[in-house]
């Protein structure tokens, strides 16, 4: 019964969705307020039956109702709980309908706090959203419905992947949505100001927050996967550049240069075109990324919701949508103004250059992901572009612009002083020498790469450093002076502060992880051991236990370090019952920002008949700031989203006040 | 050595673990560090997008052997990956070669950067001239003008 509501629910929406943008088009039409009222309300009435959709689905997932067909095919009474809360968005349908879930969110976000926005930019983003709603919803309810029931349920169900069974990934889907559907948002702002025929400092101004959301959002998304990849998949990698990860990555990419574009758009009322075309961009890669891991045309060690036939679907969605905004967007841009000059140094053009980098890296992706595909279009010939691609190509862009990094927010609006911000920077530049130096001499065996990515990380922290103490005017004003300013700085200040940081702690991590983990693999009985970095491992018995779902043999690993106990760690090998796969539980001690991963391989037979077991060891330096870095990342776009200035509030109370 | 001698065999016909397996070891750790370079240039081709320095399948395992063979027999690693081409075609190298085929791949990255700078370039070059005021503008203006200094 519960899921038929829901089923009612989902067709309830996709009619909204249909009310909402034919009410807010004809609003801005007419310039009506009660049918933008009207319009509104649909928003925010399709979101709530979405939800309710929702909650149902997620009900027959907790109640094991196997006579639904999808949790048939995707959960077991015996899987945990969160795991079943999960499967919600475990499979296809689900996740498709967590990605319309989010879509609504977003638009009733627009509804109940865009009374800042002029009224017809309001009703036209509504509109838009609400269409972009239909052509999502109607996929939804006609190609991919999650509610189907079965003529002839099954008494248990097929189970959720193992891989999956898993906290960082049960949560990981969510953020991630959240972030890519986000962009919907930023995306409907900008065919609306099109249709407006008007980008300026203000619209630039609402656009912001909306992207700094999207954008922290799948920061800790990407995060996440990158993490659960880390440590259930085995082997202590973190990024594969896999095509489901570069489909994650692309509009990461793009959002990170709308975000400084639209800065130079929101001061300076410049770079108005290319403000509006990466707005556009940010949500055509979210929808490029829901293509291209859905449909299976690109193999990936992460495609777990793959269905080739619904594949064509969501090209002709990413078509219709992409196409008609990008159609729009060439008939309208050369109207919009140019905007202010700006001199070759200057504030202006180091946001220009950063977003002319993030545009070639975001290429460069974008053609590493699809080159198999377009040579064997061409000519037949099956290719592949793999890590060693993007370590060649990706790697040296970015690296040109983590050098340029910076400098940029020290550099002055329209015309910048070259010589006082490598003034204002020596002392950063130095701290970076000094520690890549320190890196190349001490740390053994000597890594040429790893020290200058040692340096480059210090460069950025200290240059995030450097430009704080130039905004407090450290050392030049008393120091309770300083610290009044310092007290005083806004959040905007703050956020970027603690996203370039944030960054360099990525950077310091990722490089000195790469550059000088170690591995060591042994066979070994109870009682044998192995050496790995400065660790001695001990591997001293081996326990069958029996989980909820699965099987498991247990080893007790002792690792010491001299004479010193380091840790007791408890690797697990599991066979899950349903489906018969095998996973690694990867025990990690943590040593500092350092891990020692520790994995229990297969049991085998030794020539003298007993059993031992393959032991994989990896001391991986510096790993925790490969993800501490990021969420440090998110946390400056949060902080920043909490500005005052860009409080969504903030247009209602003046026109309050006026 | 008995051990090992079996634990070959074993993998041989169970493809266990990756490639840090002591079992599948070459004997010569300079041999077995420049066989470990080549490794994750290499597709393991059934399985989903991973390397052969990664994957546990049986044929991830066989082509770790042929590779390390290779470098055994003294082969370098253009002639290693040469071997494999032959055999498997272009698609078993995760690096793309640097050939006409893939002459756009290798150059777009580094073209699309130049291609922004040029446009930036011109976009400083280009100082667009400020739109003359229209009269509503230059009434405003004077109106202003005359008020006093808040």
């Amino acid at each position: 019964m519960i899921i038929e509501i829901g089923a009612f629910a989902l067709c309830l929406a996709l009619v909204l969705s249909l009310a909402q943008t034919g009410l807010s088009g004809s609003a801005r039409l007419r310039r009506s307020q009660p049918l933008a009222a009207a319009g509104e309300g649909a928003a925010i009435a399709g979101f709530l039956a979405l939800a309710v959709a929702f909650a149902a689905l997620m009900h027959a997932f907790v109640v094991s109702d196997f006579s639904v067909a999808n949790v048939a095919a995707n959960s077991h009474t015996a899987k945990p709980l969160l795991y079943r809360v999960a499967g919600t968005w475990g499979s296809h349908e689900g996740s498709m309908l967590l990605w319309c879930l989010a879509l609504a969110g977003y638009g009733a976000g627009v509804a109940a706090f865009g009374r800042g926005l002029p009224a017809g930019l309001r009703a036209l983003t509504l509109a838009t959203q609400g269409a972009l709603g239909v052509l999502f919803l109607a996929y939804t309810v006609f190609a991919s419905n999650p509610m189907a029931r079965l003529a002839q349920p099954p008494v248990e169900g097929r189970s959720l992947n193992p891989l999956l069974q898993d906290p960082a990934l049960a949560v990981h889907p969510p953020f991630l949505y959240a972030g890519y559907v986000g962009m919907s948002v930023v995306f409907s702002l900008a065919v609306a100001a099109l249709i407006e025929g008007r980008v300026d400092a203000a619209w630039a101004r609402w656009v912001r927050p909306w992207t700094l959301a999207a954008w922290s959002m799948l920061t800790i998304g990407i995060t996440l996967g990158a993490f659960w990849a880390y440590y259930e998949l085995g082997w202590g990698g973190w990024w594969f550049w896999d095509p489901v990860e570069n489909a994650s990555f692309m509009p990461w990419l793009v959002a990170t240069a709308l975000l400084h574009s639209s800065i130079v758009t929101e001061k300076r009322g410049a770079i108005a075109g290319w403000t509006v075309f990466l707005a556009l961009a940010a949500f055509t890669f979210s929808m490029l990324g829901a293509f291209l891991v859905r449909s299976g045309v690109l193999t990936s060690v992460h495609a777990f919701a793959v269905d080739p036939t619904r594949g064509v679907l969501l090209l002709a969605i990413l078509g219709v949508a992409s196409g008609a905004a990008f159609a729009l967007f060439v008939w309208r841009a050369p109207a919009l103004t140019p905007g202010g000059v700006f001199a070759p140094i200057s504030r202006e053009s180091s946001l220009v250059l950063n977003n002319v980098l993030l545009a070639a890296a975001t290429a460069t992706v974008l053609l590493g992901t699809l080159y198999p595909l377009i040579r064997e279009a061409v000519s037949g010939e099956a290719i592949s572009v793999g890590p060693p691609y993007f370590t060649l190509t990706f790697v040296p862009l970015m690296g040109a612009l983590l050098l340029l990094l910076p400098a940029g927010p020290l550099l002055a609006w329209k015309r910048g002083d070259a010589a006082g911000v490598l003034q204002r920077l020596w002392a950063a530049a130095l701290i970076a020498l000094a520690t890549g130096l320190a890196a190349f001499a001490l740390v053994d065996p000597r890594h040429a790469f790893g020290a200058i990515g040692v340096a480059a990380g210090a460069w950025l922290i200290a240059g995030a450093g450097a430009e704080l103490a130039e905004r407090v005017r450290a050392f030049r004003v008393p120091a309770a002076e300083s610290l009044r300013r310092l007290v005083r700085l806004p959040r905007g200040a703050w956020g970027m502060t603690l996203a370039h940081a944030g960054l360099g702690v990525f950077v310091l991590g990722a490089c000195f992880e790469t550059s000088w983990k170690a591995e060591a693999a042994q066979a070994l009985p109870i009682g044998g051991s192995l050496d790995v970095g400065a660790y001695h491992l001990v591997l001293e018995d081996v326990r069958a236990v029996e989980g909820p779902n699965y099987l498991a043999e247990r080893g007790r690993i002792r690792a010491t370090r001299g004479e010193r106990l380091v840790c007791e760690a408890a690797p697990e090998r599991r066979f899950f019952l349903t489906g018969g796969q095998t996973t690694s539980e990867v025990a990690i001690c943590q040593r500092g920002a350092s891990h020692l991963y520790l994995v229990l391989g297969e049991r085998r037979a030794s020539a003298s008949g007993a059993s031992v077991w393959l032991v994989r060891a990896y001391w991986n330096p510096w790993a925790s700031l490969i993800f501490f870095g990021p969420v440090i990342m998110a946390l400056g776009g949060l902080v920043s989203l909490s500005d005052r200035r860009l409080r969504l509030a903030v247009g209602r109370r003046a026109e309050a006040a006026s | 050595m008995r051990l090992r001698a079996a634990f070959a065999a074993l993998a041989a016909v169970f493809c266990m673990g990756a490639a840090s397996d002591p079992a599948e070891r070459l004997p010569d750790p300079a041999q077995e560090a420049r066989a470990r370079a080549i490794f994750p240039q290499v597709r393991c081709m059934v399985c989903q997008n991973e390397s052969i320095d990664d994957s546990d399948a049986e044929l991830a395992h066989d082509l770790r052997r042929t590779v390390r063979d290779q470098v055994a027999a003294g082969a370098s690693e253009a002639q290693v990956k040469a071997y494999l081409t032959d055999r498997y075609g272009e698609f078993v190298l995760l690096k793309p070669a640097f050939n006409w085929g893939n002459a756009a791949l290798w150059s777009a990255p580094f073209l699309a950067a130049l291609g922004g700078l040029l446009l930036l370039r011109a976009r400083l070059r280009a100082t667009p001239p400020s739109p003359p005021l229209t009269d509503a503008e230059r009434e405003r203006l004077a109106a202003l003008s005359q008020d006093p200094p808040a």
